[in-house]
């Protein structure tokens, strides 16, 4: 246990434990056949999702970032550990940052021991979340296809298998003529420019809602008693005697003696404004979508080699995504260079689709860290956490990260599950290795 | 798509540049340096959200690096001038 953590237990636990009565808050508006039934015949409307409320002076924790994961942090904070006085502060709309602009992939099968347990849990948190909120979050456990295209990468496949399959976790090495049974639109010919060799096929893999996700946390976490504060801006994070005392923000001051950022994109900046230095550089990562066609690509496919990821949505719709655009950058505008790359390496793979017109394309910015892996936990500055440094792949790590976060301060422990990722591993130099941190890009 | 004036072969795609990295800290004297100056000095990145001085490569054209001022919020670029080979503090 950090003193900062400790610190954080001590005044969070001053509050009055609020375990089991908020439960039946959550009942009160509960999704269920019978009330869309009872609603369709009425003709009323829905009780909004969550509240509006006024900013409090005070507050015992503030989340900068109402993503996925300052949103679960609060939901779990509020459910496990009963500590309701909590606001999630968010720039724009909740959802309207990295959790709106990932293609909603999940999977666990990584190289390491621990990114596999990690992963592991957030799928099983994610499998479960549809019952858990009561809210439809679409989660589609459809497979997972991450391709060879050479030896070396076949080989590597092998190892996270055997390192998948020993934690417990479906994955098998396959065969080119199984990938063609499973994806037949792939050109797994010998002719190709890069002939697919066999595939890491991860069967729990899918694909998820993410706005669902977003809001079935933020509906859960207000009807708890979260106060979710969109559209209002940290700007300065007040900190004495190096202990964090209050946050100001464009809808007034706060004072608190817990503030979690659990921004992406900006999470140097906010850090910043604790006066805590981020071995981070933020780059824009693009993604784009095509018109919806008839369902024929039911798995999830991966090409490391090719920069690329695909898969269909419930709507028909191909999402694409790739790797990180080549320089560090905030902006979030598309270019030609991305698309003109990603059609050419989706055409290599799957050549049919070339009468497939692309509908969008946007980017989200992304923190990428030295060793990609994420930084969470306590830092120089007392009462100030982070769940900041998620690079590609944040949104998989949402329910586990929201999970930690929210034992770190109601406990004032840091979970085994995260204590690798320290911020203060940078300046100890034990960075953390986990190539399989995402598919494409590193 | 960002366009770079490269002082000697003129306005360019930046897909022919390398994107070397923010400008900034100063290299330590690794005989000087202590483990954790080091580690700062390799890790720690200034990250600016607005206007920000950095060194490009031209790998595509003069094979030259560059000292690039751009806004990273916009992408707009304010100058491209010759950094006279690898500059100092890179």
């Amino acid at each position: 246990m950090t003193d900062s953590a400790a610190r954080a237990h001590h005044d969070v636990a001053k509050q009055p434990a609020g375990r089991g009565h908020p439960v039946a808050a959550l009942r009160r508006s509960r999704y269920s056949a019978l009330s869309l039934l009872r609603h369709g015949i009425r003709g009323d409307d829905w009780p909004l999702a969550w509240r509006t409320h006024d900013l409090r002076r005070g507050y015992q924790v503030v989340i900068v970032g109402g993503g996925v994961h300052g949103l679960a942090t609060a939901y779990y904070l509020a459910r496990e550990y009963g500590i309701t006085d909590v606001a999630v502060i968010e720039r724009g709309y909740i959802g309207g940052g990295g959790s709106g602009r990932n293609t909603a992939i999940l999977r666990s099968n990584y190289l390491t021991p621990e990114g596999v347990r990690f992963y592991d849990r957030s799928l099983t948190l994610y499998s479960a979340l549809a019952a858990e909120l009561n809210y439809n979050v679409m989660f589609s456990r459809r497979g997972h296809l991450t391709l060879a295209h050479s030896d070396a990468s076949l080989r590597t496949m092998r190892w996270r298998a055997e390192v998948n399959k020993h934690s417990g976790v479906d994955s098998e090495v396959i065969a080119p003529d199984d990938v063609k049974r499973l994806v037949p639109h792939l050109d797994t010919s010998s002719e190709a420019r890069y002939p697919v060799l066999g595939a890491l096929y991860h069967p729990p893999g899918g694909i998820i809602r993410h706005d669902a996700v977003v809001w079935g946390y933020a509906r859960a976490a207000d009807s708890l008693g979260v106060h979710i504060h969109q559209d209002t801006e940290v700007t300065g994070i007040d900190v004495s005697g190096g202990r964090v005392t209050g946050v100001r923000t464009t809808g007034g001051d706060i004072a608190t003696p817990v503030v979690i950022n659990c921004t992406a994109g900006w999470s140097t900046t906010v850090s910043d404004m604790a006066g805590v230095r981020m071995p981070i550089q933020t780059f824009p990562l693009q993604a784009a979508v095509t018109e919806p066609v008839k369902p024929f690509l039911r798995t999830v496919v991966v090409s490391g080699t090719l920069h690329v990821y695909v898969s269909q949505t419930d709507r028909g719709e191909l999402v694409f995504g790739a790797s990180v655009d080549p320089f560090a950058s905030y902006s979030t505008r598309g270019s030609l260079e991305f698309v003109e790359g990603l059609s050419t390496h989706v055409l290599e793979l799957m050549p049919s689709l070339d009468k497939l017109r692309v509908l969008r394309q946007w980017a989200g910015v992304c923190d990428m860290t030295p060793d990609f892996a994420p930084i969470m936990g306590a830092t120089d500055v007392d009462g100030f956490l982070v769940d900041v440094g998620w690079g590609t792949y944040g949104f998989k790590a949402g329910p586990v990260a929201g999970e930690a976060m929210a034992q770190c301060v109601a406990t004032g422990a840091t979970p085994e599950l995260i204590s690798s990722f320290s911020l203060s591993r940078f300046a100890r130099g034990r960075l953390v290795a986990e190539k399989g941190a995402a598919a494409v890009g590193h | 798509m960002i366009v770079l004036t490269c002082p000697w072969c003129g306005a360019r795609d930046s897909e022919e540049f390398g994107y070397v990295g923010e400008l900034g800290a100063r290299r330590p004297d690794p005989k000087a340096a202590t483990p954790a100056q080091w580690r700062s000095y390799l890790y720690q990145r200034a990250n600016i959200a607005g206007w920000t001085s950095e060194r490009w490569y031209h790998r595509m054209g003069c094979r030259r690096f560059l000292t690039v001022e751009r806004d990273t919020t916009t992408n707009e670029v304010r100058s491209v001038l010759d950094a006279g080979g690898l500059a100092e503090d890179q």
